[in-house]
């Protein structure tokens, strides 16, 4: 078979917008999922029994199912059970919102109880509310210890947009599917959107690189 | 006057008795030297003072506060009552400057400016002005610890608590942090010290307390005890430590 590059000049202009939409969805998803993970894995490592039994159950229920089910479940299913409507868009992000948040909560729950006791130690001998040495102290040093593992879920969050195929968002997944419907140029479509997302990722992978070395990893 | 007062105080970890209903007064400008076998309860009995250790039973009266009297109060306790770690503890984010100038800021709410030149002179104090803008990383055990006692003294806490503060440290690093400790005394500060070391306890020290069992044994003065230890647990125990 012949690779015809003119297929993929053709098919940029709607990859491009569906990679555009993919781009959207991970930001706004990963800083909800980011807002979410921080207060669940806060609430596992220090909260009372019941904030501790709360943030578990979430964890254990979102990464004890596939992202799949999860995302028709809030497009499908929530509409049947408690009448709330949500457009594609909406289900999508909300997916990565839930779904990031319970991973990214593990990090940070990992993150913070690494941190030598000694240092809590120091800062409550102080005479510091135990909320000013999570700010001040363990905090820094923590998040330092999250960006590699972050990097990671930041990467696969990305990915997993390609599953939102299942409820139609024309993100680049699905948009490579429509145009290789119509032309049946599988090779040189899916190529293309393969390096697109090699692309974001590499980029991805980039900016963390340079973050992960300008703080200096303790 | 009373500023440390252990009344019948017991801890304990789990099924374990760390201190055994221990009744100890301690008064302003005394230097006390903790001393005893690994296991013994000194370390306990330090951390219970600014209640990094909660007590199960008895009261511990610091500073005319109880340990017991709620988080607030125990914060006071904590601002009046210094301590230093054996491992230092310093804050690895801040240079030394930041780790001294910490606490006045976020504990007693100084200013930037004000909290920084403070902390400057500390340093300087301690002998490390030149060393300011180092990262504990980039310090010696015995600079970190120098640092780490500059840091305590930040907030002016009226007493000094010191866990075995150059057990960590080479010999040849010891005697600059005992040196700083020497000054601190000198000057009048309160300070209870868990130390093996006899020569500090000897010099420095005007009172000694031998500890087993999670009690008070022995209690007097350093340098009669040192020189005709009678307790044959405190003979024994001086014979292992030299």
């Amino acid at each position: 078979m012949e690779f015809d590059w003119s297929v993929i000049g053709e098919a940029m202009p709607a990859l491009l917008s569906g990679a555009r939409l993919t781009i959207l969805i991970t930001i706004v998803g990963l800083v909800g999922g980011l807002l979410v993970g921080f207060l669940a894995g806060l609430m596992r490592a220090y909260g009372n029994a019941f904030l501790n039994a709360v943030a578990f159950a979430y964890v254990e229920l979102i990464r004890g199912t596939p992202i799949v089910v999860q995302v028709m479940f809030i497009y499908f299913a929530l509409p049947v059970l408690a009448d709330i409507r949500v457009n594609p868009m909406t289900a999508a992000v909300t997916a990565i919102v839930v779904n990031a948040g319970a991973y990214i909560a593990e990090i940070v729950r990992g993150s913070f109880l690494s941190v030598h006791r000694g240092l809590k130690e120091a800062g409550l001998a102080l005479g510091l509310p135990m909320w000013k040495v999570l700010v001040y102290i363990i905090g820094p040093v923590a998040f330092r210890r999250m960006i590699p593992p972050l990097g990671n879920q930041f990467i696969v969050s990305l990915k997993d947009t390609s599953l939102f195929i299942v409820i139609g968002v024309g993100e680049l997944t699905r948009q490579g599917q429509e145009i290789m419907a119509a032309n049946f140029r599988a090779v040189e479509i899916w190529s293309a959107v393969a390096i697109l997302y090699l692309l974001m990722t590499g980029t991805l992978t980039l900016v963390l690189r340079v973050t992960e070395k300008r703080m200096r990893i303790l | 006057m009373s500023i440390v007062e252990f009344r019948n105080v017991t801890k304990t970890f789990g099924p374990v008795v760390v201190l055994r209903e221990v009744d100890l007064n301690i008064d302003k400008g005394e230097v006390v030297v903790l001393i005893g076998p690994s296991g013994s309860g000194k370390s306990t009995l330090l951390r219970c003072i600014n209640a990094l250790e909660e007590i199960n039973g008895g009261d511990l009266v610091v500073d005319n506060i109880s340990v017991k009297a709620g988080r607030s109060q125990v914060r006071h306790i904590r601002q009046e009552a210094g301590m230093v770690f054996q491992q230092f503890n310093l804050f690895p984010q801040m240079t030394a400057l930041d780790n001294v100038a910490f606490g006045p800021r976020r504990v007693r709410g100084v200013g930037r400016a004000e909290a920084l030149e403070q902390a400057r002179a500390l340093l300087a104090k301690v002998g490390l002005a030149e060393r300011g803008h180092h990262y504990p990383s980039e310090l010696s055990g015995g600079q970190q610890q120098r640092v780490a006692i500059a840091r305590a003294l930040a907030v002016k806490p009226k007493l000094m608590l010191f866990d075995e503060p150059t057990s960590a440290l080479d010999p040849e690093l010891r005697h600059e942090v005992l040196r700083v400790m020497q000054a601190l005394a000198e000057e009048g500060m309160t300070m209870i010290v868990v130390t093996h070391e006899m020569a500090f306890a000897r010099q420095v020290g005007t009172r000694l307390i031998f500890m087993e069992d999670g009690k008070i044994s022995v209690d007097g003065n350093p340098a009669a005890l040192l020189a005709n230890p009678e307790n044959p647990r405190l003979r024994e125990f001086l014979q292992h430590v030299h």
